[in-house]
C-alpha cells in the first residue's frame, strides 16, 4: 500500500443476472494503479473491460470486493459521495464521445469545472480547447464537428478539471487510424504535462503497447494477476 | 445558488439549441385549451346565471314582511353590491268610479337589477324596452289593470291617498314569473309616492325587499354575512330558492360546463405527462453523463425543476393568451347561437387557469423528472441502461395530489368530486393493466401473420412500457372524449324532452272533486294536452318521530322565519312554484298533500321504494328530496300531519328527486291513495292550451267560478331561453375539449418520435421501401389506437351510466357509438401517428451514419 498507489482494488466481482441465470463478468480482480501510470485494459469483445472501467470509476458498483479511488473506499461511498469524488478526481473519454448535443464545444468542456464551481471557467476551457487544437471552433455544435473533432473537445472536457485518473473507453474506436494516432498522441502528451493517470480499455494495439502496463482481460479475469 | 446559476445557463443553452421548444410548445397547446375552456365556461356560466337572476330582477332578494334592516343594506353596500328597493302590498286602484284591487309595486332607481321592463301606450301590444323607472308622480299600470279600469295613458289614477298619473302601461317585468302569487293587476310606481298614500300601516300587509346583484364572491360574503346575523324576520332568496326549474337547469348547465372544464384539464395533465416522458427520453444521456462529470442528484434535480418552472410560467402564459384569444374568436363565431353578449371573464379565471396549468405541471411532470434523476452514470457506458422502474407510490402520488386537487375545486361539489376522483383512478388503473396484457398478447402475434404486419406488432410489442403509455393516454383521452360527448347528447335530449315544443303552460288549481271528469272533458274540447290531474289536500307537518315540529324548529339554527309571501290559498306550494326557502318554513306553514300510484317520469326514487297496489290505504309517505334535506330526515321517520281535523301518522318510505322543470303538477308530499281519500280535498293539473279565442278561457272560468287558472307562459320562455343558452353552450365547449384531445394525440405520438428517427433510418439503409416504412407506422398506431379504443368505448360506456345518474339524465347504451367510438380512435390514433412520424419517415438513410 505505497502512497503512490491511486487506484486498488481487492477481488473485485461483478454479477449480473441473465435469463441462464447469474453471470459473473468480472471475476475476483486485484489490481494496483500507481500514480502518473498508464495502463491499457485489452482483450476480446464481451471480455468485460467496460465492466471492469466501470466499476474502477464508481460508475457501478460491485457485487463484492472493494476499489480504492484516491484514497476513498468507493464501496463505502453513495452516489453523490462517488459523484462528488469524479468531479475532484476524475476525467472519462468514450467512444461515442458522449458530448451534449444542445451545448457548443466550450460549453460542454466548462460543464465539469461549473460543476465544481470553479470561477475561471470560460479562459481555463479556451485554453484546454486551444491546447487540443480547437481554438478557432469554441462555439460550435457538436453536430458541426467531425468526429475526432468531437473527441478532442471530449479530451478538454476531461482534462480541464486536471484529474487524477483519466479513463477511456476505447477512445479511438470511432476513428480512422491517421486521427485515431493523433488523438492517442494529444492523449500522452496531455498524460505527461498534467501528471494525470491513464487507464484505458482498447483493440488498437499500436495505443495499447504505448502505455507503460498493458492488462490482457478474458472472461471477467486479469490474465496475468495485474500484479 | 450554484445550482440556480447552472440551471439557468443551461436553460439558456438549451433553449437556443431548441431543445426545448417542441416541449414549450406542446404544453403551451394544452394549456391554451385547458384555460379556453375555463375562460368560456365561465362566461357562459355567467351568461346563464344573469338570465336566471332575472327571474329575480336581481341576483339576490332579502324579503321582510316588516321593515328591512338598516344594517342589511348598509352591509350590501359595503360590499360594493349594486342595491334597490320594492314594497308590495295589495291595494284597490281608482279611476274615476271604476276599481280593481291590484298589487301595487313601489320600486327604487336601479329596479330592475336584472332584465328589463317593457312598456307601450297601448295595453297587450309587444312594446319596447324602457330605461328608468315612473318618475315620482307617475304610475306605470299593467295591460290588465289598465283594461280592467277602462283607462288610457293620460288617465289619472287614484292610488290610496294618492292621485299618479298613467304615463305607460307596463307590458312586462322580468320578476312577473316568481312566486306565481301576483295573479293581480299589477302598478309599478315609484318609491318616494309611497308614503304619500298612506297605504303603509301598521297593519297594512306589506312585503320589502332589498335587491341585490353584484359579483359571486360578494353575493357569497353578503350570505355568509347574512346567516351570522341574529334571527330576525328577513328571508334571503335566491333563483334556485325562487324558480326551481330555473335553478335546476342552471344547475345542470354548470355542472356538465364544470366536467367538461375538467375533461380538458385532465387532457391537459395527459399532454403534459406525455411532453414530459419525452423531454426525460431526451435528457437520460445527459443525467448520465452530468453524474459522470460528477454532478450530484440533488444539483440535478434542483436544475430539472428549475428548468421546468421557467417553462411551465412560459408555457402558461403563452397557453393563456392563446386560449384567451381562442376563446374570444369562438364567442365571436358562436355569438348568432348563443343570441346574446356573454359577459367577460373574470380575473379569478386567469388565476385559475394559471393554478391549475402549474399544479398538472408539477403533479404529471414530477414523477418523470424523478425518474430522470434515478439515471444511472452508467448508461454513459452501456447505451441501454435506463433508469430503475420508479415506486407506484412515487410515480402515482404527486399525480393523484395534483388531481384530486384540482377535481375538488373545479368541481366544488364533494360528491361528485368524490365519484369522479375514484373512477378518474380506477380508468387509469384498468387502462394499464388492460394495456400491458393487450400489448403482451401482439408480442405473441408477431411471430405470426403477414410480413407488413409484423413489423408494426413488433415494434409495438418491444418498446413495451412507451406503447403501454401511449395506449393509456390514448384511452384516457378517448374515454374522456367520449363520455364527454355521451353526456351532451343525453343532456341535451333530456332538456328537448323537458320542454316539448308545448309544455304545460296553463295550471289549473282548486278543481271540485265533483267538476274533475267534465272540467277535463271541456279542456281536451278546447284543444288542450292535459297532464295528470292529481288530488290536493292541505295538512301541517306537526310532528316528527316524537318531536314536536316547534322543537325541531328551534333546533334549527340559522334558518330564517319563512313568511309566505301571498295568499296561499292558490296552492301554488304544491307545484314547486315559489319553494319555500327553509325548513322551518316547510314544517310550519300548511303544505298541499296528494296520493297517487303513479310515480311519473319526471320523479325517480332516490332512496327507499315506491307504492306497490299491496301499499294502498298503508300509513306511508314518500317526500322530494328538497323536503328530506332541509329538515334532515331519513327513511323510517315519523310524520304526523294534521288534516283536516284529524291526525295522519305516516312512514317516509321513499325520497323522490323531482324534476320541477317539467311543469307538471309535483308536490313535496305524497301518500298512497286509500289513506286520504276520505279528507274533503281539490284537485289540480296543467295543460298545454292554446286559447283560440279570449273567451275560451274567460268561458272556462265562468263555468267553474271556483278553478284558479295560472298562466305561467312567461316563465316558460324564461325557462327555454336558459336551456337554449344551455344547449349551445354545452354544444361550443365540448368542441372545445375535442381541441384538447388533439393536443394529447400529437403529445403522445411525438414521444417515440426521436428513437424512431434512428431506427428509420437504418431499416432505410437496410434497403426498405419507404412505402413499408409506412405501412409499418400505419400498422402500429392503427393497433394503439384499436386498443386504446376498445378500452376507452368500454370504460366510456361504463361510466357515462354513472354519470348520468348523477347529472339526473337518463342514459342509453348506444352500439353504434360503440363501434364508431372504436373505429374513430383507430383511424384517427394511425393517422396522426402517421402525421407526425412523416418527416421522421423522410430521414436521408445517411443519418444513420451521423
Ligand atoms: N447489466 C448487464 N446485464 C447483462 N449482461 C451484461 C450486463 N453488463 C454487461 N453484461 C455482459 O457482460 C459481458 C461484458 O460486457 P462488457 O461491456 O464489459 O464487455 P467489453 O469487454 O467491454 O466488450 P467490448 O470490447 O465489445 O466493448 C458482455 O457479454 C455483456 O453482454
Ligand atoms: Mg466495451
Amino acid at each position: 500500500m505505497s502512497r503512490d498507489i491511486v487506484l486498488r482494488t481487492e477481488k473485485l466481482t461483478r454479477e449480473v443476472s441473465s435469463p441462464e441465470g447469474p453471470l459473473t463478468i468480472v471475476r475476483d480482480v486485484n489490481l494496483e494503479v500507481e500514480s502518473r501510470a498508464s495502463v491499457a485494459i485489452v482483450g476480446p469483445s464481451g471480455a468485460g473491460k467496460s465492466t471492469l472501467l466501470a466499476l474502477l470509476a464508481g460508475l457501478d458498483l460491485p457485487t463484492s470486493g472493494k476499489v480504492w479511488l484516491a484514497g476513498s473506499d468507493l464501496t463505502l461511498l453513495d452516489e453523490d459521495g462517488r459523484a462528488r469524488l469524479r468531479a475532484e478526481r476524475v476525467g472519462f473519454v468514450f467512444q461515442s464521445f458522449q458530448l451534449i448535443q444542445s451545448l457548443t464545444a466550450i460549453e460542454n468542456v466548462m460543464l465539469p469545472l461549473e460543476l465544481a464551481g470553479r470561477k475561471d471557467a470560460t479562459e481555463r476551457s479556451q485554453s484546454m480547447l486551444e491546447r487540443v487544437g480547437l481554438g478557432s471552433r469554441v462555439g460550435h455544435y457538436p453536430r458541426q464537428l467531425s468526429g475526432g473533432e468531437q473527441q478532442r473537445v471530449a479530451m478538454a472536457r476531461a482534462l480541464v478539471a486536471e484529474p487524477a485518473v483519466l479513463f477511456a473507453d476505447e477512445p479511438t474506436g470511432n476513428l480512422d487510424s491517421i486521427t485515431g494516432g493523433r488523438i492517442v498522441d494529444l492523449l500522452f502528451e496531455l498524460n505527461t504535462h498534467s501528471a494525470t493517470t491513464l487507464v484505458l480499455v482498447t483493440h488498437d494495439t499500436a495505443l495499447a503497447s504505448r502505455c507503460e502496463r498493458v492488462l490482457r482481460m478474458s472472461n471477467g479475469t486479469l490474465l496475468d494477476g495485474g500484479g | 445558488m450554484r445550482a440556480l446559476d447552472m440551471a439557468w445557463r443551461l436553460l439558456r443553452r438549451e433553449w437556443r439549441h431548441g431543445e426545448l421548444l417542441v416541449l414549450l410548445l406542446s404544453l403551451s397547446v394544452a394549456i391554451a385549451s385547458q384555460s379556453g375552456v375555463g375562460f368560456l365556461v365561465d362566461r357562459v356560466s355567467r351568461a346563464i346565471d344573469l338570465q336566471a337572476s332575472e327571474v329575480l330582477a336581481a341576483d339576490m332578494r332579502i324579503e321582510s314582511a316588516g321593515a328591512l334592516s338598516a344594517e342589511s343594506e348598509f352591509e350590501a353596500q359595503r360590499l360594493g353590491l349594486r342595491t334597490a328597493h320594492l314594497t308590495t302590498l295589495l291595494s284597490a286602484v281608482f279611476r274615476n268610479d271604476a276599481n280593481q284591487l291590484a298589487n301595487i309595486r313601489a320600486v327604487s332607481d336601479g329596479y330592475p337589477l336584472r332584465g328589463t321592463l317593457t312598456v307601450s301606450t297601448t295595453p297587450f301590444t309587444p312594446g319596447s324596452k324602457s330605461v328608468g323607472i315612473p318618475a315620482p308622480g307617475e304610475a306605470w299600470a299593467d295591460s290588465r289593470l289598465a283594461a280592467a279600469l277602462g283607462a288610457s295613458v293620460g288617465d289619472t289614477l287614484m292610488i290610496g291617498a294618492r292621485d299618479l298619473r298613467l304615463t305607460q302601461i307596463l307590458i312586462s317585468r322580468p320578476d312577473q314569473g316568481s312566486g306565481f302569487v301576483d295573479f293581480a293587476a299589477t302598478v309599478l310606481i315609484n318609491e318616494a309616492d309611497l308614503a304619500s298614500t298612506q297605504l303603509v300601516q301598521p297593519t297594512s300587509r306589506l312585503t320589502r325587499a332589498l335587491l341585490l346583484s353584484g359579483e359571486r364572491a360578494q353575493l357569497q360574503a353578503f350570505r355568509s354575512w347574512h346567516a351570522s346575523q341574529p334571527p330576525n324576520r328577513e328571508r334571503v332568496r335566491d333563483v334556485s330558492d325562487d324558480s326551481p326549474q330555473i335553478g335546476s337547469a342552471a344547475r345542470r348547465a354548470g355542472r356538465f360546463l364544470a366536467i367538461a372544464g375538467l375533461v380538458a384539464v385532465l387532457l391537459c395533465a395527459v399532454a403534459v405527462a406525455m411532453s414530459a416522458r419525452t423531454y426525460v427520453q431526451r435528457h437520460l444521456d445527459t443525467v448520465a453523463l452530468m453524474k459522470t462529470l460528477g454532478a450530484t442528484r440533488a444539483l440535478l434535480a434542483t436544475i430539472s425543476v428549475i428548468q421546468l418552472l421557467a417553462l411551465a410560467l412560459l408555457a402558461t402564459l403563452l397557453g393563456c393568451t392563446a386560449g384567451w384569444l381562442t376563446q374570444e374568436w369562438l364567442v365571436h363565431v358562436l355569438q348568432n347561437v348563443l343570441q346574446t353578449n356573454l359577459p367577460p371573464p373574470g380575473f379569478g379565471t386567469l388565476f385559475a387557469s394559471v393554478a391549475v396549468a402549474v399544479t398538472m405541471l408539477m403533479g404529471f411532470a414530477l414523477p418523470s423528472l424523478l425518474q430522470l434523476m434515478r439515471t444511472p452514470a452508467l448508461r454513459v457506458l452501456r447505451r441501454d441502461v435506463q433508469p430503475p422502474p420508479i415506486g407506484l407510490l412515487l410515480a402515482a402520488l404527486p399525480a393523484v395530489l395534483a388531481l384530486g386537487l384540482v377535481v375538488i375545486t373545479t368541481l366544488d361539489d364533494w360528491q361528485l368530486s368524490q365519484w369522479f376522483f375514484l373512477s378518474l383512478c380506477g380508468a387509469l388503473l384498468a387502462l394499464a393493466v388492460v394495456g400491458t396484457g393487450l400489448v403482451r398478447m401482439a408480442s405473441l402475434l408477431r411471430k405470426g401473420g403477414a410480413r407488413q404486419w409484423r413489423y408494426g406488432i413488433a415494434s409495438l410489442a418491444r418498446r413495451r412500457m412507451e406503447s403501454v403509455a401511449q395506449i393509456v393516454a390514448f384511452g384516457l383521452a378517448f374515454m374522456l372524449l367520449l363520455v364527454l360527448a355521451s353526456l351532451r347528447r343525453d343532456l341535451v335530449e333530456d332538456w328537448r324532452r323537458l320542454l316539448p315544443s308545448d309544455p304545460p303552460n296553463y295550471f289549473f288549481v282548486n278543481i271540485p272533486t265533483s267538476d274533475k271528469d267534465e272540467f277535463y272533458d271541456r279542456l281536451v274540447a278546447l284543444g288542450a294536452r292535459v297532464e295528470r290531474m292529481l288530488p290536493m289536500v292541505r295538512g301541517r307537518l306537526v310532528r316528527i318521530n316524537d318531536e314536536a315540529v316547534d322543537a325541531v324548529r328551534s333546533a334549527d339554527v340559522g334558518v330564517r322565519e319563512g313568511r309566505e309571501a301571498a295568499p296561499a290559498a292558490t296552492g301554488m306550494r304544491a307545484t314547486g312554484w315559489g319553494r319555500g326557502g327553509s325548513g322551518r318554513g316547510l314544517a310550519e306553514r300548511e303544505q298541499n298533500l296528494t296520493w297517487s300510484f303513479e310515480l311519473g317520469d319526471d320523479n325517480r326514487i332516490v332512496e327507499g321504494r315506491w307504492w306497490t297496489a299491496a301499499d294502498a290505504g298503508k300509513p306511508l309517505v314518500s317526500l322530494a328530496t328538497e323536503f328530506q334535506q332541509r329538515l334532515g330526515l331519513k327513511l323510517g321517520d315519523r310524520l304526523t300531519f294534521a288534516v283536516g281535523g284529524e291526525t295522519v301518522v305516516a312512514t317516509v318510505a321513499s325520497f323522490r328527486e323531482v324534476k320541477w322543470d317539467s311543469f307538471r303538477p309535483n308536490f313535496f308530499i305524497v301518500f298512497p291513495p286509500g289513506l286520504l281519500d276520505g279528507a274533503a280535498g281539490t284537485y289540480m293539473t296543467s295543460a298545454a292550451f292554446t286559447p283560440r279565442t279570449g273567451s275560451d278561457l274567460a268561458q272556462l272560468v265562468q263555468r267553474f267560478p271556483s278553478i284558479s287558472v295560472f298562466n305561467v307562459g312567461d316563465l316558460l320562455a324564461q325557462v327555454r331561453a336558459i336551456l337554449d343558452k344551455a344547449v349551445s353552450a354545452v354544444q361550443s365547449v365540448f368542441l372545445f375539449t375535442l381541441l384538447a384531445g388533439v393536443t394529447v394525440l400529437l403529445a403522445a405520438v411525438q414521444s417515440s418520435r426521436d428513437e424512431r428517427r434512428h431506427e428509420t433510418a437504418v431499416m432505410r439503409v437496410l434497403g426498405a421501401a419507404r412505402r413499408t416504412m409506412v405501412q409499418n407506422v400505419l400498422v402500429e398506431f392503427g393497433a394503439l389506437g384499436l386498443l386504446a379504443g376498445v378500452l376507452s368505448a368500454s370504460g366510456a360506456a361504463f361510466s357515462s351510466y354513472y354519470l348520468a345518474r348523477i347529472l339526473d339524465v337518463q342514459y342509453r347504451f348506444n352500439m353504434v357509438a360503440w363501434v364508431g367510438g372504436v373505429m374513430l380512435s383507430t383511424v384517427v390514433v394511425a393517422l396522426a401517428g402517421w402525421l407526425a412520424m412523416r418527416t421522421v419517415l423522410d430521414q436521408p438513410p445517411r443519418t444513420a451514419l451521423g
